[in-house]
């Protein structure tokens, strides 16, 4: 068999000559061995390039938003500056009524909270769950300021009867630890009664739940649009000549780089009562002067500002994956005998569909997000979810609020991206 | 080459501990806008010239949720904090701001004590107020040519004035107003409005109109949808109404029936690093004639009766501010005085009413 002409042959001698059979580098290293450690150091090296980026990222976006989000289950406003009225809460069941003890603690408690100035963190933290509590606690501490004589429970009822009641008792009871559901509860339109039992708010105060709603919806819509506006456009896009292509490719960019807030502004001026579309409108008759179209300030103006500004997230995605389709597909199907819809419904259509995944779920996903266009916009019926977490973030600094409000949004948008994950796969994502 | 490097060393150390022993400079944190600018022309530069203080402005879109954030991470960039009133009454009770002595404020030219020359609710023990602003009624004279509205009912009355409203899109002010609207007189509006049967009052005299609201947000919207013609009449802050009549010429008036009185404040946060220069720099601005000037540059009211008497005209030398100034005594005559005590307590509760009937059809 060993031929001295066969290449092969000569190739398996030298390697077999050796002592173990491993092949070897020049000063003796298995060459596995060598580059493996070749490799490390190759690995080693990228992983100190990206270190910085990674640090960066830690510092400045998973930690303070690991901090902000810790917040919607932790607030320790009510249990760190009341700890003898914590304490009793500990000892005591639910249902046990206030003794003096518990009485006793809670002077002690405002007491100490209105000298060291903590009490409005107090109060507001129990007005968050039984509005219209706050000043109770921060008069109630002004006064005992001065001093309480025992019995305590009869000198605070003296002092406001507010004291006794049971949905203040069941409030203070929920706030005496710090992890907390509450918050969450509020931001489904739930809330704990006196008994401690979970029920619907009021019908007047519900808000969350149809916002949480009317959120996924328009985005569902507005991504819907996208899709349908950027589609052939981003077609036109991959097919036309370079020439021409760049010039429309200009077109779709130039609103992207152009502010947020003036294309949103810019939408403003279009649309509104006395608008440029409006006027056009009853320049040319269709509609009377007194029956101008209400385009704005409501949902309407959302779906239409918002789509067009999230339209190049839909069209960019699409275009890079049409580029890449060989127009011979296509013309092999028409050659075959399809019809062009169905040569577009069956060849065409079916390899656009990573560009149109990572379209959609980059559309729908910023939609969600949205503040600044729904607020100007979006009127009364317009406004999203985000636009109740920066009210709470900026206006009632209730941040625990917000931040439960931004993790079920956050949670939300995880699910359907498993979903989608599950569904369509995310390898057949394509960003470019 | 060496000795060169250890003198210079030297040289830049012996200077960063002069100018450690040296208070200051300070930052003063403001709404910024067209107030911000004025705060700066009014007091903050003079203040510089005068104490040789570095002193300098920092715009900020919402400074008490920076302060709330700055106190509580111990990194506080700013010594002085312009807020509004609710907000010194949340950040003073969670012990966010520093006390403010009123025995630092200068007495009046007369000798009156500033403790009795500040309005009602211009001096907390927390804050002292910067000016008075106010949430009024602006109209497009253009759009009522056969008679002006004149009272807060008119507001509500589509069929006599016809056209959008535009209002301010949170409870705060909207509430009082349309309570205002329904004929509940003004020293009445905090204790209907503490009752259930008074919101709902309150909410059932705005579903009146609610199809013909435009609500906005931003300050700068109300003068605006008015010179769009998209309203005819809305609520508005007065300084930005003045602003777009004096310098920019529109045709819009005011009605001061059912006025919103409200404060900025000076604030101090808890820890400020130059808290002595900041507490210098809040009696300096609180000098009633300093407080007069402020309304050379816009349209706010000083907090002192001393300093009311002493506003001039506007920096553009002809126009007479008192017509504009919500304190004047013809402007503050039916006017409401927020009451930022209700608003602490109610805030949330109101807000949440306020959004779920918005967003209810």
């Amino acid at each position: 068999m060993a031929n001295a002409l066969d290449p092969h042959a000569a190739i398996a001698t030298t390697a077999t000559g050796l002592t173990d059979g491993a092949l070897r580098t020049t000063d003796g290293m298995p060459l596995v061995r060598a580059l493996a450690r070749s490799q490390k150091r190759a690995r080693r090296r990228a992983f100190l390039l990206v270190l910085p980026l990674l640090a960066f990222i830690l510092i400045t976006f998973v930690v303070p938003i690991g901090q902000m989000l810790q917040r919607s289950f932790y607030n320790d406003g009510f249990s760190a500056h009341m700890p003898q009225l914590s304490q009793w809460f500990d000892d005591n069941p639910r249902g046990a009524e206030p003794d003096e003890a518990a009485w006793a603690a809670l002077a002690t408690d405002l007491q100490a909270a209105a000298e060291a100035r903590t009490i409005g963190i107090v109060g507001t933290r129990i007005n968050y769950d039984v509005p219209g509590t706050r000043s109770l606690f921060t008069s109630t501490g002004r006064q005992v300021r001065r001093g309480l004589e025992p019995p305590y429970q009869a000198a605070l009822l003296d002092i406001n009867d507010d004291w006794g009641s049971p949905a203040l008792w069941s409030a203070m009871r929920e706030a005496s630890s710090p992890v907390t559901s509450n918050f969450y509860l509020a931001a489904v339109d739930r809330t704990r009664a006196d008994d401690g039992s979970i029920a619907p708010v009021e019908e007047r105060q519900q808000v969350y739940v149809m916002l949480f709603m009317r959120t996924f919806w328009l985005s569902l819509v507005i991504t819907a649009t996208t899709f349908l506006l950027g589609f052939p456009i981003a077609h036109l896009l991959a097919t036309l000549p370079m020439r021409k292509s760049n010039l429309l490719m200009i077109l779709v960019l130039l609103p992207f780089w152009t502010s947020l807030l003036v294309r949103t502004t810019s939408w403003m001026v279009l649309l509104q009562q006395q608008g440029v579309i409006n006027d056009i409108l009853v320049w040319l008759g269709v509609i009377g002067g007194s029956q101008r179209l209400q385009m704005i300030y409501n949902q309407t103006g959302t779906i239409i500002a918002m789509t067009h500004i999230l339209l190049p997230f839909m069209i960019l995605p699409l275009y890079s994956v049409m580029r890449t389709i060989n127009p011979s597909y296509v013309r092999a199907a028409r050659s075959l005998g399809a019809t062009s819809w169905t040569a577009f419904r069956r060849v065409y259509f079916p390899q656009t569909l990573p560009g149109l995944g990572a379209g959609a779920l980059l559309v729908f996903i910023l939609a969600v997000g949205y503040y600044i266009t729904p607020a100007l916009v979006g009127g009364s019926s317009g406004q999203l979810i985000s636009n109740m977490i920066a009210m709470h973030m900026t206006d009632t600094l209730n941040w625990s609020m917000a931040a439960a409000l931004a993790a079920l949004l956050l949670g939300a948008v995880l699910l359907l991206y498993w979903v989608y994950d599950r569904m369509v796969g995310i390898d057949n994502l394509k960003l470019g | 080459m060496t000795r060169r490097l250890i003198a210079g060393t030297a040289l830049a150390l012996m200077s960063g501990v002069a100018a450690q022993a040296q208070e200051g400079p300070i930052n003063i944190t403001t709404y910024g806008g067209a107030f911000g600018a004025a705060v700066n022309e009014a007091f903050v530069k003079p203040f510089t010239a005068e104490k040789g203080i570095q002193a300098t402005m920092v715009d900020n879109d919402n400074p008490p949720a920076t302060l709330k954030a700055q106190v509580e991470a111990g990194n506080i960039t700013s010594d002085v904090f312009d807020v509004e009133q609710s907000d010194v009454l949340r950040l003073c009770d969670e012990g966010l701001i520093e006390p403010i002595d009123p025995a630092i404020l200068p007495a009046s030219a007369d000798g009156t004590p500033a403790a009795e020359d500040y309005l009602p609710q211009a001096l907390h023990e927390c804050a002292t107020a910067i000016m008075v602003w106010s949430t009024v009624i602006a109209y497009n004279t253009e759009a009522f040519p056969d008679g002006a509205p004149t009272s807060v009912a008119d507001f509500f009355e589509t069929e006599k004035f016809p056209g959008k409203r535009g209002i301010i899109k949170r409870p705060k002010y909207v509430m009082e107003f349309a309570l205002l609207g329904d004929g509940v007189p003004a020293d009445q509006v905090y204790d209907v409005l503490s009752t259930p049967e008074g919101v709902d009052r309150a909410f059932a005299k705005l579903d009146s109109i609610k199809d013909e609201v435009v609500w906005w947000e931003a300050g700068a919207q109300a003068p605006q949808l008015l010179a769009d013609k998209e309203v005819t009449m809305t609520l508005a802050y007065n300084g930005r109404i003045f602003d777009a009549i004096v310098d920019e010429g529109k045709p819009f008036a005011f009605v001061w029936d059912g006025a919103n009185l409200d404060m900025d404040y000076w604030v101090v946060p808890m820890g400020a690093p130059n808290k002595e220069v900041a507490m210098d720099f809040i009696a300096f601005a609180s000098d009633p004639t300093r407080q007069a000037d402020l309304s050379k540059y816009i349209a706010y009211g000083p907090p002192r009766e001393s300093a009311s008497a002493s506003v001039g005209t506007y920096k553009d030398g002809t126009t007479e501010m008192a017509p504009y100034l919500p304190t004047t005594p013809e402007n503050a005559e039916r006017a409401l005085v927020n009451d930022a005590g209700f608003w602490a307590d109610h805030d949330s509760e109101l807000t949440e009413r306020f959004n779920s009937w918005l967003a209810g059809s």
